[in-house]
């Protein structure tokens, strides 16, 4: 029996368009595995003892509460280097910059950034913050490793929202006489912020959750406190987990802890995400 | 000096200082590179280049005879790569022609940001899946003892390589003209036609770029590899095999290293092949994308 071709023109488009819809069942369901696998195990070591103590005998038990907070102090020294050199440099690109070779090369340098591996920055932290700069291994030095390693990423999505801005907001002030710089603080600035400010707290977001930087340059496998100061060395969510998951000698008893971990290092990523794009909804409110 | 000299004045300090910060990422690009070679060569007044790029035997505290060979990672990280974005590609091109041509615009509105979620998973988090979930599930599927092994490393990579692919895909599918798809379907051809035989080659450059940069975001890997792969030294000779790619040697020997020992100088010598692997990773996808922007204009 023969099929007409328009049929068969329906069918092989009927078989391609499922293969193309699996592949997204595929990803989902895999995000899915993810996030009940680590909720669900992870969510039966979360307790208020885990959330705010510090761990006790060889990390069999107590909390992880130095490591919440060295990784929110950590990520606010990354936030001091990484949001005005990402502003400052968006602000050149999008305002300043002409079709120059210069301008190329620093398109071309911060797209490369973007594509130097994490711990290769870690291998640069080591070398500058810690070795040269005599910063020791400390939370400075792995905020700044941290820092330069998001610069790409906030420079891109300030840039970003600086391109969503119409001429019109810079041309209307400059034409009543204004210069250049003053119709970028009056007219673009305010009206960009927020959408820079989300786009660098999502940088940060990445930032928080890695480990390969900050394994040699500060953080630290056990700490009963928090830091005290800048040359002190901190505990992080990420390589707390890392150390549960790979060097604890107890399995056991680490798993859950390490499940725990896991769960609060996604919801501190993922709430920083969430929080970002509610930052910019409430801006763009109050600016109406 | 008069206001309007003053004023000038004023203008032009301000662009210069933005500039600066501008040029500031290129100092940082050049600086890694620099710090990273000046740090790199002092392992070669006792290692031959020679040697260290193509000896498969890397054991630095023998206490025979020290050496400095890292061909098994390199081999290690490119089969783990190749295989993490071999499995990635065709899913998450899959995931981006559906999105942008079969997909309604409801349905992608609530799938773009799901694919963000995937994204925003630490790397950690996904090696840590890979020891308790993905492993053991890999060895019973293939009858092994143990599931830390080079096919393990390359499944979770190819999750963390999807967002990237899926993204870029997408974009530069979005980005064909519509007049091209309109063209094919006026001529008679299905949806599925023109997806396949006139907007997947008009995008081709792009899709091309989204693979390559799959590909560096998995070559640079490192928490992942490092948890899951199992981090033997021997050279492996299947995806079964325990592997260290050249990210896992750097994080488990920096820490222990004596400061400023040949074994200390090699460990930054690693560091800048995998530097200037994923910066060649790059700049191929880059000027890829350039070319197809070119054109577009």
């Amino acid at each position: 029996m023969s099929v007409k071709p328009a049929t068969r023109k329906k069918i092989i488009q009927g078989i391609g368009f499922f293969l193309l819809r699996v592949c997204l069942y595929i990803v989902l369901a895999v995000l899915l595995l993810i996030l009940y696998d680590v909720g669900k195990k992870g969510g039966g070591a979360i307790s208020w003892q885990f959330l705010t103590q510090a761990p006790r005998r060889g990390m069999t038990e107590g909390g992880i509460f130095p490591a919440i907070m060295g990784t929110f102090l950590v990520t606010i020294v990354t936030a001091v280097l990484a949001i005005p050199l990402g502003m400052f440099s968006a602000i050149y690109l999008n305002e300043y910059a002409r079709k120059s070779r210069l301008n190329r090369m620093i398109r071309l340098a911060i797209r490369n950034l973007s594509g130097v591996p994490s711990i290769v920055y870690g291998l640069f932290g080591v070398i500058l913050f810690v070795n040269i700069l005599k910063f020791g291994t400390s939370i400075l030095s792995a905020g700044l490793t941290l820092g330069l390693m998001t610069l790409p990423w906030t420079i891109t999505a300030s840039e970003e929202a600086l391109k969503t801005i119409p001429n019109s907001y810079r041309e209307g002030s400059l034409a009543l006489g204004a210069t250049k710089w003053q119709a970028i603080r009056t007219n673009v600035l305010p009206y960009a912020l927020p959408g820079m400010l989300t786009g660098t707290v999502l940088g940060l977001a990445r930032a928080a959750g890695e480990t390969a930087p900050i394994m040699f340059t500060g953080a630290a496998f056990s700490l009963p406190f928090l830091p005290r100061s800048l040359s002190d060395q901190f505990m992080a969510l990420p390589y707390h987990l890392y150390i549960m998951a790979t060097q604890h000698h107890d399995i056991a008893k680490a798993r859950p802890l390490a499940y725990g971990t896991a769960l609060v290092l996604i919801v501190f990523v993922l709430g920083m995400n969430m929080g970002a794009v509610l930052l910019r909804y409430r801006l763009r409110r109050k600016k109406r | 000096m008069s206001k309007q000299g003053l004023r000038n004045l004023k203008e032009s300090a301000v662009r210069t200082f933005f500039l600066m910060n501008g040029v500031l990422t290129i100092i940082i690009l050049v600086g890694i590179f620099a710090l990273l070679l000046y740090s790199a060569v002092p392992a070669f007044r006792e290692v031959k280049i020679g040697e260290f790029l193509t000896s498969t035997s890397w054991d630095p505290t023998s206490p025979v005879k020290a050496e400095y060979g890292i061909l098994s990672m390199i081999v290690s990280t490119v089969m783990v790569t190749l295989v993490a974005v071999l499995i990635a590609f065709p899913i998450g091109l899959g995931v981006a022609a559906y999105l942008s041509d079969v997909a309604h615009w409801r349905v992608r509105e609530i799938v773009k940001p799901i694919v963000e979620i995937l994204a925003g998973i630490p790397s950690v988090v996904i090696g840590f899946l890979g020891i308790v979930l993905f492993g053991p599930f890999l060895a019973g599927l293939f009858g092994r003892t143990n599931g830390l092994n080079a096919l393990n490393g390359a499944v979770l990579l190819a999750i963390m390589a999807l967002p990237t692919i899926i993204s870029i895909s997408e974009d530069s599918l979005n980005a064909v003209p519509a007049a091209y798809a309109e063209a094919s379907l006026a001529l008679g051809g299905s949806r599925w036609q023109t997806l396949v035989r006139v907007k997947i080659p008009a995008a081709l450059s792009g899709i091309i770029a989204a693979f390559m940069l799959g590909m560096g975001r998995a070559i640079g890997e490192t928490m992942t590899v490092l948890m899951a792969t199992g981090n033997a030294r021997s050279f492996p000779h299947g995806l079964l095999d325990s592997v260290r790619t050249m990210t896992s040697n750097i994080a488990i020997e920096l820490g222990e290293v004596p400061y400023y020992t040949t074994h200390y100088y090699a460990l930054f010598a690693i560091g800048l092949v995998l530097f200037i692997m994923t910066f060649g990773v790059n700049l191929v996808a880059d000027l890829v994308l350039s070319k197809y922007q070119e054109r577009e204009q």
